[in-house]
């Protein structure tokens, strides 16, 4: 019987830009053209102005730890317990669900406000995930 | 809508309430249905409006054979049953119905003829949270509580505290699941769940049901039991993704929904004598207190420490104990409505003496919806 998978995203129109990048190592952010407000997650328009003429645009993967809790149990399927699900506010200003990696799973080590950095974890060809690690420095 | 111009003139749970395992979610709708029509006195034909939330209507009113011309079938997560109230009202005072029956039940601890939920792969959930092991309420519901309790100098033991008060309220009461008395150090020292949320700090899981049912205020006195008039409603949604809400510092959709249903009662947060804030974790009375103004957030977790949501304090709150002793079937919001009916019919097991305004305040999903129900004995 094989491994119980961490839940795949299944990439829509709309969010493909997005998936894309992930693979080529680069978190995509979208910006308004009217506007400039930046949002996430992904979607062909602004929900601040509502205008359709937005960009698509590389972040810098910069954040930091906006929030977390660290599950114990029940676990998903595809983790160990316990591991953190934090919640990163990026530079740009956009919140993402992601996971602290290169830190260890602990209230001690997972410190509020902490500077992070995005790293790419590739699940299969088709699939990476945007994750986040303590920044460097 | 007008204050006071409709009435719940029957409410009931099901019969038994925690483990029923010989009941099907569908069948516990219908028990808590029929309890509720034998408790205003009337016929399954006098209802002409339907309410409910994740079964459908029409597989409901099928199964009791009710046939109605107004349905509402709004579900949004534990509080629909707040906010099917505030449609039932504005229907009646539309004429577009006389008598609605809502109902709730939820097979949630044996899972008889209950379908699983799921986050499609190709949902935003599907894509951007369930790929970060979220599995569940426990996991996500409690993710904004340490920007919350770093932002308003909020303490874990205030936290605890949560716990301990609403089981001194279930101690009083005959059918709540957990009647045992803990103390802040049981609570700190229970089982970890998502830190910082231990076990006694998350909500129960069990069977259940319950049903209101609604009418002018003018017919409200032909009924047997004292009526409770509706006095001020509220409703909002924001995002079915936790990780999305705009701050983690309150609830956009409890500031939204709360004041709507203070301002359409037109009452102050003094006149309020008993509170119910839905509770399936911990936090959510804090978040709740702050955001419907009763206090700055900073103060919530001292006043609830202090004792004064305990009993015989200043604002008694979650009086049947709560989500988190009295039970949660995973839809709580129409418990806690039961509760405040309770408390203004005057037969609460752990009655407020004298309460003359009941606020209840639902949440839906984690954080996604809100809806705030002002209830009063007096019209
Ligand atoms: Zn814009």
């Amino acid at each position: 019987m094989a491994e119980p998978q961490r839940a795949r995203p299944k990439p829509t129109p709309e969010t493909q830009h997005f998936w894309e990048g992930t693979k080529a190592g680069e978190l995509r952010l979208q910006r308004c053209d009217a506007c400039a407000h930046v949002y996430f997650p992904p979607r062909p328009f602004c929900p601040t102005c509502a205008s359709r003429k937005v960009s698509v645009f590389k972040a810098s993967g910069k954040g930091f730890l906006y929030s977390y809790v660290i599950n114990h149990r029940p676990a998903a399927p595809g983790f160990t317990p316990p591991y953190a699900i934090a919640v990163v506010e990026l530079a740009e200003g956009p919140r993402m669900m992601s996971n602290i990696i290169d830190c260890p799973q602990t209230p001690e080590a997972l410190e509020l406000d902490m500077k992070l950095e995005v790293a790419f974890e590739a699940l299969d060809d088709k699939i990476t995930l945007p994750v986040f690690r303590p920044a460097k420095g | 809508m007008r204050m006071n111009q409709v009435a719940v003139v029957g409410a009931a749970e099901t019969t038994e309430l925690g483990v029923i395992p010989n009941m099907s979610q569908l069948q516990l709708h219908a028990d808590a249905a029929l309890n509720a029509i034998a408790d205003a006195g009337l016929k399954l034909s006098d209802i002409d409006g339907f309410a409910t939330a994740v079964e459908t209507p029409q597989q409901v009113c099928h199964y009791l054979g009710i046939k109605p011309t107004w349905v509402d079938g709004t579900s949004v997560g534990g509080c629909s049953f707040m906010l099917h109230v505030r449609h039932a009202a504005a229907a009646i005072e539309a004429g577009l119905c006389k008598t609605v029956l809502i109902t709730h039940a939820e097979s949630g601890k044996s899972m008889i003829g209950k379908a699983p939920r799921s986050i499609p792969a190709d949902s935003l959930q599907g894509q951007f949270e369930a790929p970060y092991g979220v599995y569940g309420p426990p996991s996500m519901f409690p993710i904004p509580v340490l920007r919350f309790m770093k932002s308003h100098g909020i303490t874990h033991e205030q936290l605890a505290s949560v716990a301990v008060v609403q089981r001194e309220w279930a101690a009083r009461n005959p059918r709540a699941m957990m009647k045992d008395p803990i103390t802040v150090a049981d609570v700190l020292n229970s089982r970890m769940i998502a830190y910082p949320f231990r076990l006694l700090q998350c909500c129960l899981v069990t069977d259940g049901g319950g049903a209101l049912i609604l009418t002018s205020a003018d017919r409200a006195n032909d009924f047997p039991r004292r009526p409770v008039y509706i006095m001020g409603t509220g409703e909002s949604v924001e995002t079915p993704m936790v990780s999305q809400m705009e701050t983690f510092n309150s609830s956009r959709a409890f500031k939204t929904a709360g004041p709507l249903a203070f301002k359409e009662a037109g009452i102050a947060h003094r006149d309020v004598d008993h509170l119910m804030i839905y509770d399936a974790f911990a936090h959510l009375p804090l978040f709740g207190l702050g955001d419907l103004g009763f206090m700055p957030h900073e103060e919530t977790g001292k006043f609830i420490a202090d004792g004064h949501t305990r009993p015989g304090g200043k604002l008694p709150l979650n009086t049947n104990g709560g989500g988190l002793s009295y039970m949660h079937s995973g839809m709580y919001g129409m418990y806690a409505l039961q509760e405040s009916v309770r408390q203004m019919r005057g037969i609460a097991p752990a009655q407020v003496p004298g309460a003359k305004i009941s606020v209840c305040h639902g949440v839906g999903g984690m954080f996604a919806a809100s809806g705030t129900i002002v209830f009063t004995n007096e019209r």
